[in-house]
């Protein structure tokens, strides 16, 4: 614990000397619509925590969550599928990647067109941007497993079912820590941004009614919040992966 | 009876025009120590990879106590030169793959054979240790332990203690030449140190050219057990030199 404070220590001062700089300039340019000084963020959200805690956070992370899971199950069956057959992945892979060349953004509002104002829309552009950093890394983390691993088992007998549950689920297991905490902050995102786009409630549609209104902090305030939880839930994946990942590269 | 048969077996990779292995045949007496020698790439790891499975043979037939490979399971043991322990399983569950992939065996039976493989190969108590807190020995050790976890009466070691250094290696040796004697299981072991070959086999099977028609096998006029020092004796030396000679001329060709 003593070695993990330590470690944090520099980037604690770096952040809290930033923080210093914004609220000094912000003072310095006093207009609060504009750019709200870190304390004022902290006020609005103490002000604002009824409505943001019980209704907007709630909203986004139900959003966050479907679509994180709907990711996962696509994810994961699609690297697995590729993994398994020559074909699949030379039929997939390159449709997986096109598919992020595709700007989310510019095309989410006709989601909202499609599927309303409701979670749908706003669950299909965070599986937009989530689905892929999950294929990618786990079907990498599905190749690593060794031919000479498998060709062992062969000689002992084994089938494909032992090889995949034997040596490609545990190679893939650090791959899929990875992938889930790059996803968790982008799922966050994904479904901030649908929020923007329409939305009847959740955080990213907050902070967008607050620019409305030229509330600044207000603005902020939601911001705020959704990088505290996604860095509080991606630090609650880390210690469950130092709890079932043992090793790491130690080939 | 032999243990192990090749009847005119031939072998060609994809890709090549030639047959690596052409009609090769030899046999191997059951609880014999062959060492196989040949320069590197002449294509005796192909041998294994025929015998144990991983490669199927273009012609000719492999026999294992005289049934062909084709119809059994479990009929060999094979341990690669590395260790290949699985990093996230302990040593014991390490020892237990091959058991667990076979089948038939209950947790406790596991646990037991487990045990009393670990106490054999002077690695009691490390059951519940991660593949990375053994030293390189202790984990070629375990690997072998593994290989007689197959329960297999045929062992084909492919230059298991090659990645050794020198000192580990001549001990490594000298506990290989142990655990036969012990054990009488019969061993195939691949190398190309000179050395080894002599100081482990009853009798080198030397690789003389590639492709690979025949095997020339050299009696090594020695006895169990065998010391280092055995390996001054002048004919030893001399067919030491004879070996190395016949070994280098192949890498000029």
């Amino acid at each position: 614990m003593k070695k993990a404070n330590r470690s944090n220590l520099p980037a604690l001062i770096f952040l809290f000397i930033l923080l210093m700089l914004w609220q000094l300039g912000a003072m310095k340019v006093n207009a609060a619509y504009i750019l709200p000084t870190p304390i004022q963020i902290l006020q609005k959200l103490w002000d604002l925590r009824e409505v943001l805690f019980t209704v907007h956070l709630p909203a986004t992370m139900l959003v966050t969550l479907v679509g994180l899971a709907i990711s996962l199950v696509l994810g994961l069956g699609l690297a697995v599928l590729m993994d398994a057959s020559p074909f699949w992945q030379k039929a997939l892979y390159p449709v997986v990647v096109a598919s992020q060349t595709i700007p989310t953004t510019a095309i989410a509002p006709l989601f909202v067109l499609w599927f309303g104002y409701g979670i749908w829309s706003k669950v299909l552009v965070t599986v937009l941007i989530t689905f892929f950093p999950i294929t990618i890394t786990v079907y990498d983390g599905l190749q690593s497993a060794r031919v000479e691993m498998a060709e062992l088992l062969i000689t002992y007998g084994a089938t494909k079912r032992d090889i995949f549950f034997k040596i490609k689920v545990p190679c893939t297991l650090p791959y899929f820590f990875s992938a889930i905490k790059m996803a968790i902050p982008m799922s966050i995102i994904g479904a901030a941004i649908g929020e923007w786009l329409g939305a009847q409630s959740g955080l990213g549609y907050f902070s967008r009614r607050m620019m409305t209104q030229l509330d600044g902090a207000g603005v902020f305030a939601p911001i705020v919040l959704l990088s505290v939880v996604a860095m509080l839930a991606v630090a609650l994946i880390s210690l469950l992966e130092k709890r079932v990942v043992r090793w790491r590269g130690e080939f | 009876m032999s243990i192990l048969d090749f009847d005119r077996v031939s072998y060609q990779y994809p890709g090549e025009d030639f047959d690596i292995i052409d009609q090769l045949s030899f046999s191997v007496e059951p609880g014999s120590f062959h060492c196989m020698l040949g320069v590197s790439g002449c294509g005796k790891s192909t041998i294994f990879r025929m015998t144990n499975g991983l490669l199927q043979p273009k012609a000719g037939t492999i026999r294992v106590g005289g049934r062909p490979i084709g119809e059994q399971k479990h009929y060999c043991g094979y341990m690669p030169q590395k260790d290949l322990l699985f990093p996230w399983r302990t040593i014991g569950e390490n020892l237990a793959l091959p058991m667990e992939i076979q089948g038939g065996f209950s947790k406790q039976e596991q646990r037991e054979r487990v045990d009393a493989a670990l106490t054999d190969v002077g690695l009691a108590g490390c059951r519940d240790k991660r593949p990375t807190e053994l030293s390189g020995g202790m984990r070629q050790r375990a690997a072998f332990a593994r290989t007689m976890l197959t329960g297999s009466d045929l062992l084909l070691l492919d230059e298991p203690f090659s990645a050794l250094d020198f000192l580990t290696r001549i001990t490594m040796q000298e506990w290989l030449l142990d655990q036969w004697q012990r054990h009488r299981k019969t061993i195939l072991f691949i190398t190309h140190d000179v050395e080894e070959a002599l100081f482990l086999s009853s009798s080198v099977l030397v690789v003389e050219s590639t492709p690979i028609r025949a095997l020339r096998e050299v009696p090594v006029p020695l006895d169990y057990p065998r010391s280092r020092h055995d390996l001054t004796r002048p004919e030893i030396v001399d067919l030491r030199e004879g070996l190395v000679e016949l070994l280098r001329k192949q890498v000029k060709e």
